[in-house]
This record gives structure tokens, sequence and C-alpha cells, in this order.
């Protein structure tokens, strides 16, 4: 049976493997504890290693889990060992690139949180029940920065957000 | 107004723990969502309040049923905002609340509106959403829409209504195929990703039309391809065209254009073409790729290929040596297990020593995959592990995969308790030998069938040295009463020349004696199984000690039972050497004195101490020559599984002071050596020689040879020789030293004896030799660094050497030189040569 290349999930997790934000696309993971289960074991299983400068993989209970890291965040693509991997790399990338330009290069656990609206919007933009969206990072933030007040810049979200900080701040 | 949680500017290092949802609770944001039904709607208040509740959801937070419904109605008033970010957000968080059909029926018309706007995004996103939610019913209803947005002008709009369409598949098949027209068109969209969901969606759809496909696949490979995701479905349908169709006709422009695909430039779409080919040549080039996922992704497939196809992937094997030690363990672990399969008998050796360390590298899963082919590899070479001599590491290495295996995976125990009885049939290392038999001793006696392993182990307590035969007598001890009827082998050995073999076999048949007569008696039983299984109280090395300081007199010789069948070293060709014999005359008692002297130097060393008791001593050997400004000879010590280097230092240069004196050995030539221990000389003063000392374990009971190259090492400080006192700083410096050599016989103690004899008129020299191996029942055999034929009969090492001489009339003369360390051994094979 001949599939299109399908995602299983996209994961953000900070350096502690707790959730930041993520998204599944399959059954494979029906309880949260499964869920919960699954994101430990890849998190001590590429805790050790650096995947700072170059993407790094890994494979376990038949996934692919192609996966990246910058300061204090995890990000991660699962897809199952049948998986072209360099097609999960380019949606990591998408994603990784992605998240650069809308945290404008701040790219940390305390920035995504206080954006996390737009982190999820991201992730929305990438992948739709499995099947990949786009992988093009600038044409994934400009979706997601596009969904402002009269289609403003990406520099305007962020200003956006800032204020969503302050108001939070303030409450 | 509520106080600011954090000031902002100052305590940057507080932040740690600092998140926008510190402290977030359901309840409190359950509250905060009313604002939804304000008149006057906050866009940017509930734009967050929203995200809050997203938090919770993605933190795993459930909604019963009547909050979901609640919040799900509130978010429908939403709908009167205008503001497109809002609106985002609202589009999020109806596809997380998953509403139920009777819920849904109120967005629907707001949604169908989206569906029409002017806004790209929100026509795009609308589709998304219904789609999602939507039953049959309503899909009929907005069905047209959905066609007019497949080929919409935005590609955004487009991909949109395709991916929806295909998930839309699965649940109406039937009213997405009518989509067919609309979708061919969109595979034509200049647009990149359109065409690929297009494409994706337009496949679905055809899949089971074969030739409906093919046609797909023959109109799109000539045209173009617009993104390499779309090339990439390409090639998969292609291959699966050409798997599917069977015939070679009309392949040509299929194969085409998989080769082309190898020649792209996205990366993505060589290695799906090569993987699907496969083409190895390619795959072996991302095997040195700087990039992970490149070298994961070539290896991975390569390792399946050479599952099926072991011999298309062994041009791959230098490059998948050198991911052995790749930084990421899934990457080394695949090219080893690639390897075994592909790797031919030289590359397996260096394996082999490579997966010894590796082992406890890897997860347990790849331990099963590395043991298991392992094993093929032992089936594909079994000639090559039966007679591999120095390959120790390797036996073991093999031994200790079968244990795993039996351990790890029931099933395979029998088979491999089998081969493991099988192996030792073989085995040349006394080491494993006794390993496995008590190996077998354990878990043997547990299987279903038991007595079929106890032939292999009787065959040893015949066939073996002592040291296995005393092995194999423990083992057949542990089978119990299945051993009862073959009691009569058992006997035998209560007449074996060894002590351990007797004592043990007096020991194991009084034992069993006694289980048998008081069969009923449990506590009997108990007894019995403690004692064969259970493992002592007290630690073998206090326990050794105290035996050695034990006096014990030697018994006296029984020839009769001096074993017809000896184990000896492979064979290989070799004519008798003439040397001169070393003398006659009675055996050279043991230099007792200086023995003592180094036994008690060794064993006052910790390290040492272990070592048991001490075989022989050689004498010096000069390491330096003469008139040099550190003079240093060795003694080489030999126990029964170590040796020990001493190094004799003496400093001839007043104005120096040696300090931390060690000797950097080099045993890359003496395979079955490994260094276990160093005993540093601490301060080696000008002409007050010192003793530094290196300890090797070797295998036990075997005559290990090796050479080993010395490299003194020291710290040297200036010494004001009219004080005589040192400087406070050294310098570090070395001074490179003769190399060693140990050889067989290193493991000899003299005592020869050497005699000539006629043999008479004899056919041929080669028979001759033959009558007079018979007669000693001895096997020759080569070990090299030594002369001719050398044999070892249980624990009395004997090195016979025999000359052999043909005259003209035939007659064989043959001289023959006995070495033993056992004076009466020697005198015995004369005396079978005599009589």
């Amino acid at each position: 049976m001949v599939s299109c290349p399908s995602i299983k999930n996209i994961l953000l997790l900070d350096s502690e493997g707790k959730r930041v934000a993520v998204k599944y696309f399959s059954d494979d993971w029906a309880t949260l504890n499964a869920k919960l289960a699954f994101e430990k074991s890849v998190f001590t299983k590429t805790q050790k290693t650096n995947a700072r400068t170059e993407a790094e993989i890994t494979m376990f209970d038949n996934y692919i889990i192609v996966y990246k890291f910058i300061h204090d965040l995890h990000f991660f693509v699962t897809g199952g060992d049948e998986e072209n991997e360099l097609i999960l790399a380019t949606v990591l990338q998408g994603f990784f690139d992605s998240v650069g330009l809308l945290l404008r290069g701040d790219v940390e656990k305390r920035t995504a949180l206080e954006n996390l609206d737009l982190i999820l919007l991201c992730i929305d933009e990438i992948v739709d029940g499995g099947i990949i969206l786009e992988t093009d990072a600038n044409a994934i933030a400009g979706k997601v920065a596009t969904n402002s007040v009269d289609g403003t810049t990406v520099s305007q979200a962020l200003a956006t957000a800032r204020e969503h900080l302050a108001r939070s701040l303030l409450k | 107004m509520a106080q600011p949680l954090v000031k902002k500017d100052d305590d940057r290092d507080d932040e740690e723990e600092y998140s926008p949802f510190l402290g977030i609770e359901k309840g409190s944001v359950l509250q905060e969502a009313r604002v939804f039904n304000d008149p006057q709607l906050d866009a940017r208040r509930c734009s967050q309040v929203i995200t809050k509740l997203l938090y919770l959801l993605n933190q795993g937070e459930t909604f019963t049923k009547i909050e979901a419904t609640e919040v799900f109605f509130s978010v429908t008033k939403l709908f009167q905002s205008k503001d497109s970010g809002l609106r985002r957000m609202v589009y999020l968080i109806i596809k997380e609340l998953s509403p139920s059909a009777d819920e849904v029926i109120i967005v629907t018309s707001s949604l169908m509106k989206d569906m029409n706007s002017k806004t790209d995004m929100y026509r795009a996103n609308a589709i998304r959403v219904l789609s999602r939610i939507i039953d049959g019913t309503l899909l009929t209803q907005i069905e047209r829409y959905l066609k007019q947005a497949i080929v919409d002008k935005n590609s955004v709009v487009a991909s949109a209504a395709l991916v929806s369409g295909v998930h839309l598949l699965e649940t109406n098949p039937d009213i997405v195929k009518r989509w067919s027209n609309e979708v061919q068109e969109a595979v034509q969209s200049r647009a990149a990703l359109v065409q690929f969901h297009a494409l994706a969606l337009l496949h679905q759809i055809r899949q089971n039309d074969r030739l409906a496909v093919s046609k797909l696949v023959t109109s799109l490979t000539r045209g173009n391809v617009r993104s390499p995701l779309a090339q990439c479905l390409l090639i998969r349908y292609t291959s699966q065209v050409i798997r599917e169709s069977g015939t070679q006709t009309g392949e040509r422009p299929f194969f085409d254009f998989l080769e082309a695909s190898l020649r792209q430039k996205a990366e993505m779409v060589i290695f799906e073409a090569a993987r699907l080919t496969p083409a190895i040549t390619v795959l072996q080039l991302f095997l040195s790729s700087s990039k992970p996922v490149l070298r994961f992704a070539a290896v991975r497939t390569l390792n399946k290929v050479a599952m099926a196809h072991p011999l298309a992937v062994t041009n791959c094997n230098i490059d998948m040596e050198s991911l052995i030690s790749d930084q990421n363990r899934s990457i080394a672990t695949l090219a080893i297990t690639t390897l075994l399969k592909t790797g031919n008998e030289s590359s397996v050796d260096r394996l082999m020593k490579q997966i010894t360390n590796f082992m406890s590298d890897i997860s347990d899963e790849f331990k099963i995959v590395v043991v298991e082919a392992i094993r093929s590899l032992c089936l594909k070479f079994p000639l090559k592990y039966r007679s591999l001599r120095g390959g120790f590491d390797f036996k073991k290495a093999i031994v200790d995969s079968i244990v795993l295996l039996i351990r790890d995976i029931p099933d395979a125990k029998e088979s491999g308790l089998l081969h493991l009885c099988e192996f030792i049939e073989d085995c040349e290392f006394t080491y494993l030998s006794t390993q496995i038999l008590h190996f077998i001793g354990n878990e043997g006696p547990k299987t279903s069938d038991p007595s079929k392993y106890i032939r292999y182990i009787y065959n040893r307590v015949i066939l073996e040295n002592a040291t296995v035969r005393a092995a194999a007598v423990s083992t057949l001890a542990k089978f119990g009463a299945l051993v009862a009827p073959h009691l009569i082998l058992l006997r035998r050995c209560l007449y074996d020349i060894d002590d351990e073999v007797r004592d043990r076999a007096t020991l194991y048949l009084d034992t069993l004696a006694s289980g048998e007569s008081e069969a009923t008696n449990d506590q009997t039983d108990e007894d019995v199984k403690g004692f064969l299984f259970g493992s002592l109280g007290i630690p073998l090395n206090n326990l050794e000690t105290s035996l050695q300081k034990y006096e014990v007199s030697k018994e006296p010789f029984d020839i009769a039972s001096v074993p017809k069948e000896v184990k000896s070293q492979p064979l290989v060709e070799k004519k008798a050497a003439g040397k001169k014999p070393t003398g006659l005359g009675p055996p050279a008692s043991k230099p007792t004195s200086a023995v003592d002297a180094y036994e008690r130097l060794l064993s006052s060393i910790p390290e040492f101490s272990s070592f048991g008791k001490l075989f022989k001593s050689s004498a010096p050997v000069e390491l330096t020559e003469a008139e040099t400004e550190y003079s240093v000879n060795v003694v080489k010590h030999v126990y029964d599984g170590h040796v020990v280097l001493q190094y004799n230092c003496t400093n001839t240069i007043p104005e120096q002071l040696l300090e931390n004196v060690t000797v950097l050995v080099d045993a890359s030539e003496a395979e079955e050596f490994s260094e276990v221990a160093v005993w540093p000389l601490k301060s080696l003063p000008y002409d007050s020689p010192g003793q530094t000392f290196v300890a090797f374990e070797k295998p036990e009971g075997a005559v290990s040879a090796g050479k080993f190259s010395n490299l003194l090492k020291f710290i040297v400080k200036e010494v004001d020789p009219s004080t005589g006192e040192a400087e406070e700083e050294g310098v570090e410096d070395e001074y490179q030293l003769e190399e060693v050599e140990i050889v067989a016989a290193d493991y000899m103690l003299k005592n020869e004896r050497v005699d000539e004899y006629g043999l008479g008129p004899r056919d041929s020299l080669s028979e001759a030799v033959s009558a007079v191996i018979n007669i000693l029942g001895m096997h020759p055999c080569e070990v090299p660094h030594v002369p001719p034929l050398g044999v070892f009969i249980g624990n009395a090492k004997v090195l016979v050497r025999l000359a052999f001489g043909i005259d003209a009339s035939k007659h064989v003369a043959m001289k023959l030189a006995v070495r033993s360390d056992d004076p009466s051994v020697s005198e015995a094979i004369h005396d079978i040569v005599n009589g």
C-alpha cells in the first residue's frame, strides 16, 4: 500500500521533557498516559545527544523521530518506520525555522509560552491531520502572521504578542 | 487593579520558574470565558482567554461534557467580531473541542459564510474546520464550495480543500470521488504544493484502478513536477506501478524517471528514489554525509537490503565500518548488524572485537538483533570459529552472545545449549570450556530433555585436559539422578591421573549415592542440591591462600592410566629439527631459594596475591646494553592464569633521582595477554636497585606466547651530588628498552631426559613417525616459537622432541628428548618407547 507521507506527531518540550506545545495526528497513542509515556521515552532517549548544530535522528518502537534542540527547547517530529527520513527532517526544519521567525530569534521556553498562540497556529499551518501542508518557514510564518489585525507583518504580530504579555502581567 | 505578578525589568534571574500560565486553573479560566458573551467584544482579551484554554487542553486537562459544551457555545458568539486574529483562534479551539453533531449546526452557517469570504485565510481555515466537524448530509450542502475551492486561485485555499478531501475520502468516499475533474485540474497547478496535495488526493481516489494510476504516473513523469514532495509521491507511485505491472512492456519511461530522480537536487527526492530502486551506490555516498539524518537514512535502507541480499551491499563495507564509531548509537547499531550480514571472514574478526565493547552501550531490543546476527554468522563460518587459533576474544564473544541469547530468548535455550556443547568439542581454550561446562551444568538440568547434553559432557571427561575434566565431572554431578545409570564412567574418574579430577569424582559419587539411598528424605535432597549448585560463603582468594599453606605430598605416578587420547594444539607439517640435548642425568632440582625469594616478594604486593602459586620464574634477561644510564633487566614470573614481569632497575647517574618509575608495555603482539596491574617504583636513587612490576592475565593453563615492547617512564629530578638533595620539581622522561618475549619454554621446568633408539626397518619415515606416535598415545602438533613436537598431558607438561633419521637400509633411528616438569613423566615416556 503506497501512502502519502504522514506525520504522527509534533512535539515541543522544555529542557525537562515537559510539554510546551504538542499535537498528535495519529491514534497510536489513544490515552493521555500513552502520550506522556511516549514523550518521556523520546526525551530520555535523546537527552544526552547534541542536536544543536545538526538535526539528529533516532528510532524506537517502530517510530522514527527527528529532533533539534535550541536553548531550553526541544523540537521533535515523529513518523512511522516506513517513512522517508528526509521528509521528516524537512518538516522539522520548517517547524524550527518558522518558530524562530515568529519569536523573532528569541527562541526559548519563556518566549514560546508568552506567544503560545503563535506556536499553536504555527503547528496548525504545518500539518493537517497528518498530511504535510507546508514546509517552507517563510510561508508558514506568513500564514500565521497575516492572521493578526488587517494582515500585519511579523514584527507587528510580535508587538501584539508583547501587548498580550503586558496585559497578562497587569491582570 | 491587580498588582503586577512580576516586575518586568529587574530580577531576570528569578525567571526560571516564570511562566505566563503560572498558577493557571481550569475553573477560573472557564469563569474568564464569560467575556465571550459581552456585547462589546474585547478581541485581545478574548484571544488571551482562548490561548489559556488551549494551553489547558494541551497540558492534558480534560473538560467535562458540560464544560466543553458551554465553552463551545460561548466561542460561537465570537464570530461577531471582525478581528481576524481572534477569528483564527476561534478556528483553532473549535477544532480542539470537537463538537458533537447537534452542536456543530450552530456554527455551520458562520463557517459557510467564511468559506465564501474575501479574506483568503478565512476561506482556507473555514474549509478545514468544516471538513473536520461535519457529517455526510452537511457535506453535500457545502460540496460545491469545496469543488470551487479546489481550483481556487489562492494556493492556500486550494491546498486546504484538497487536504480536507483526503480526510473526507475515508468517511465519504462516494462524495469525494465526484470531484475528480477538479482535482485533476489542480494537479496541473503551478503552485508547488497544490500539485502535491492534488496528486495525493487523486491517487487515493484512483488507487484501486491500476490503469488509471498508471496513466496518472505517465502523464506526470513527462510533465512538470513542481515540488520535491510531489516528486517523492510520484516516485512512490511509479515504483508501485512497476511492481504491480509484472510485465516488461512500457516500463522504460518509468525506470528513466526513477533514474532521473536520482540526479535531482533535492536530497529527499534522491533518497526516495535510491531507497525504492534500491540504488546502492547513491546510498553509499550518503553514508559519509555530515548530516546524521542522511547517514541514518542510508544505513537503515542498506540494512534492510542486506537482510535479503547481503552480496549487493558488500561494496559498502568499508564505509559501514567507519560508522561503527558514529556518535549516533542508532546509526552505529545499524552499521554493525549490516556488517554482520555482509562481512567477510577477515572483517568479521575486527567486528567481533568491537562488538564486545559495544554491547553494553545499546538498548535491549538492539541487543537481540545483534545476537541473532552473530548466530547466523556462526552458521555461515563454522570452520572459522572452530579452528581459529589465537581467536580467544572472538570465541569468547560468540559464547557470550549465545549465553545472552539463551538468557533473553527462552525458545533459543535448547538449540543454544546444543551449540555450546558442540563448541566445547573443538575449543582449545581451557578457560572457555570450563565456563561453558559450568553454564551447561546450571541450565541443562532445567530443560525438558537434559540427557542429550550428557553425552557431550562425558566426552569431555574422557578427552580433555585435567582442568576441563574436573569441570566436566562437576557438571555431570549437577545432572543428578540422570547420571545414575552411567555412574560407571564417573567411577572411572576415580583413577584419573589428576588429583582434582579424582577428588571431585569421589565427592560427587558419595553425594549422589547418599542422595539416592535416602531419596525420600527431602532434607538430604536439599543438601545435595545446595551442595551442587550453591556457592561458597567465603571468598575464594582466602580459601586458596590457606590451602596453599597446607602441605600436600605427591601421589605415586600411575602409568597405566596415562590417557590414550590427549587434547592437542592444531596440526601443522613440521620435520623434527636436530637440536643438541641439554643434559642427562637426574632431573635438576628446583632452585628453591631463588623461587622462594621471588614468591615472597610477589605475594607482598596485594595486586598479585590472588594469582595463586608461582609456577616458575625465569632468569633475568637484560633489556639494556652495558654502560647505559639506566640498567634494566626483566624476570618473567609465570602463574597458571597470569604472568608478572619484574623489571629490576638501576640508576647509574649520581646527579639524578628517578621517581614514579613504571614500564609502559605494548602488548599488541601478545594477543592472549591483557594487562591487569602495574606496581610502580616510587623512588630510584643512584646506585640503589629497585623493582617495578607489570602483571598480565592470560587464559588459565594455556601456553600463551607473545612479544612485549617496553618503555621505561619516570620523573627525573636533579640531585646536587655534594648535598645529596634533590630538586622540588621533576621532568617527565622516558627511555626505550629492549623487547621481552614469552615463549613456551618459559612454562617448562627443566627435567630433561634424552635417549636414542633404533626402530628397526620401516617402510618410510612417516610410517615410523606414526608408529611412535601411536605408542606414545600423543598427537604431533606445532606450537609456534617452539621446536617441533610438543604435547601436554594433563597438568604435567611434557615437551617431546623426536629426531628421526632413516638410512639407506631403511633403518630408522630416533632420538627422543623428553622435557617435563614431572621427572617421573619423562621416565615414563622413555619406558613406553622402550617397552
